[in-house]
């Protein structure tokens, strides 16, 4: 579905990618698990077409996407739960839900989409007229992940759904990935906490230092005595 | 309520328009002290001028200080079409009142083109990059139209341009305000609208929604350029002279302050701003030399006490909007509904948009 060949990507004269290769294919949860500053939100903004490769490819449905505008790729069914939320905080639960079905025109779908995220996660059900800045930052990420949901993504790509919250929310999270996963969308989930996302994924990459270190399921991944030692602090 | 949407419109128009026209005898004529009078127009453009700027600065979150500048093109243009064409467009169509009417409102839209279009090309480099270039560039912007005017002698360079046809109209200057009100109000409560305000809160997470944000920035832009001239032009006809010290980055720092001062994404804050400065130097007038130094210092007090300006991000008619809007959304949903779904999931979806309605209506009054 999805395919990384050979990918650098620069800021300026400091290279961030150094020749990355994966792919995600229809189906799967792949996992990018690495340290701070490995690249993994790197990574992403490369794939949704915020940062241009310098070199290689990425092939989305067998074709190149590499540098396709943002807006555009939301069209053909990738959709991204940003870093950091970024939730439109003046803005209602139910209008940034809303905004996540921009490019849908059809009100019927837009409603029944919306109530699919509300089952999803009942708590922004209760906070439907509320403004989205005032919400938890669990609640925030509920918010951002259903958002990223109302276009129908067939890729869904999740940038750090777990960072800052408290273990019970992350539990939420990760229970919603599993559902989303559950109703056939393929997730590339970008992660610093290897634990769940090893425990909730088929396939893992680990990214160091712009290069891609190791690859492998999910599961050997995880009882790999290297890992553990260096993601799993055990 | 039973009377098609258009047919409501149409009336709510004409009843504007005639309450204008008799409020314009009332002032116009020597029924009203003419510095009152004159106050009152200013306040007009200004409401104008701050609206406009308000759609760019307020709701799509992109801070322009340049207002002053495209307010100058619209200015200039139309005024030089007034003094070259006016009066004999004017006259070929019987020179009466309906005459000068013809020739006003063409100077007029060619004032408010020029503006956008020089909207569109200050924006389209700036706009398509995230962050504080349109600042830079609007505020440079500002400075090369006034040198521009200064040295342009068709238009009087530097003297400044007089001659132009006078135009006090009460009329007029308010059908702009309202129209541009009615404009502003009406692209902020619609998806573009929407679609604007995403950008202001995180733009990133717009361009991930699928807005084309580079485009939809253009767009209010062009648009907020385009009113700020027909501000502009207002303002030509107003004593009949115009010069390019009036255009200066203080004009445009003026018009900044009246939508801060409102409160940024208010329409309401910023008409109110728009008011409040332009009547508070002259109900200062009293202190004779103090009266700007009084003026900064209530700013100073203002904006200390109330940093996210009078209103906020409120809106004094905000509830009785969405009120009606549930109304409608409730009709339009079942009608359209019926065939896509069937008729359990219709039924808790309506449900469920009238009690998120209500609940919204009822949040309101602060």
């Amino acid at each position: 579905m999805l395919t990384l060949e050979n990918v650098f990507v620069n800021y300026g004269a400091i290279e961030a990618l150094t020749g990355i290769s994966m792919h995600v294919e229809q189906g799967e949860v792949v996992t990018l698990i690495g340290a701070n500053g490995a690249g993994k939100t790197t990574t992403l903004r490369t794939i949704t077409g915020l940062l241009e490769p310098r070199q290689g490819r990425i092939i989305y449905e067998g074709e190149d996407i590499g540098g396709r505008p943002t807006h555009k790729l939301v069209a053909r069914g990738i959709s991204m739960s940003p870093e950091g939320r970024g939730v439109f905080a003046n803005l209602s639960v139910r209008e940034n839900l809303q905004m996540g079905a921009y490019l849908i025109k059809d009100r019927g779908k837009v409603a029944a989409d919306m109530d699919r995220a509300f089952k999803m996660f009942p708590r922004l059900k209760e906070r439907e007229s509320q403004k989205a800045g005032t919400l938890s930052g669990g609640e925030q990420q509920m918010l951002a992940m259903g958002r990223a949901l109302m276009s129908n993504p067939r890729l869904l790509l999740l940038d750090e759904p777990s960072l800052g919250l408290a273990p019970l929310v992350v539990h939420t999270i990760f229970e919603a990935i599993d559902e989303i996963r559950g109703k056939g969308t393929t997730i590339l989930l970008v992660e610093q906490n290897a634990h769940a996302a090893l425990s909730h994924s088929d396939r893992a990459y680990v990214l160091e230092t712009g290069r891609i270190v190791m690859e492998g399921p999910s599961k050997e991944l995880a009882a790999d005595p290297r890992i553990k030692e260096a993601y799993l602090g055990e | 309520m039973l009377m098609p949407r258009y047919l409501r419109n149409l009336i709510i128009a004409l009843v504007v328009i005639g309450v204008l026209y008799g409020l314009d005898f009332v002032f116009q004529g020597r029924m009203m002290n003419p510095y009152f009078s004159r106050i009152l127009m200013l306040s007009g453009i200004a409401i104008t001028l701050a609206v406009s700027l308000n759609l760019i600065n307020g709701f799509t979150g992109q801070f322009s200080i340049g207002h002053a500048g495209f307010m100058a093109v619209g200015a200039y243009s139309s005024a030089y079409f007034s003094v070259s064409y006016g009066a004999s467009l004017a006259e070929t169509l019987g020179g009466g009142t309906l005459g000068w009417a013809v020739a006003l409102g063409a100077a007029t839209l060619i004032g408010a083109v020029a503006a956008g279009l020089a909207g569109l090309v200050v924006g389209v480099p700036s706009l398509r990059l995230k962050g504080d270039y349109l600042a830079i560039v609007t505020l440079g912007f500002g400075q090369i139209i006034v040198v521009f005017l200064n040295n342009i002698e068709a238009v009087g360079g530097a003297r400044g341009y007089s001659g132009i046809p006078i135009v006090k109209s009460f009329f007029w200057i308010f059908l702009i305000a309202i129209v541009t009100i009615v404009v502003v109000y009406n692209i902020v409560n619609s998806a573009f609208g929407r679609a604007l305000i995403s950008i202001r809160e995180d733009e990133l997470a717009a361009e991930a929604m699928g807005v084309n944000t580079t485009r939809y920035k253009v767009m209010a832009f062009v648009i907020s350029s385009a009113m700020a001239g027909a501000g502009g032009v207002l303002l030509a006809h107003f004593d009949g002279y115009l010069n390019p010290k009036s255009f200066e980055f203080i004009k445009s720092f003026e018009i900044l302050i009246m939508i801060i001062l409102g409160g940024l994404g208010s329409i309401v804050g910023s008409i109110l701003g728009a008011i409040l400065l332009t009547v508070l130097p002259e109900a200062l007038r009293g202190f004779a030399q103090y009266r700007m130094v009084i003026y900064s210092l209530l700013l100073i007090i203002l904006m200390i006490t109330r940093p996210q300006g009078l209103l906020g991000k409120t809106e004094a008619f905000k509830g009785w909007r969405a009120r009606r809007r549930a109304k409608t959304r409730t009709e339009t949903e079942e009608i359209t509904a019926e065939d896509t779904r069937d008729q359990e999931s219709v039924e808790k979806a309506t449900l469920g948009e009238r009690q998120s309605e209500t609940s919204l209506g009822e949040e309101k009054p602060r």
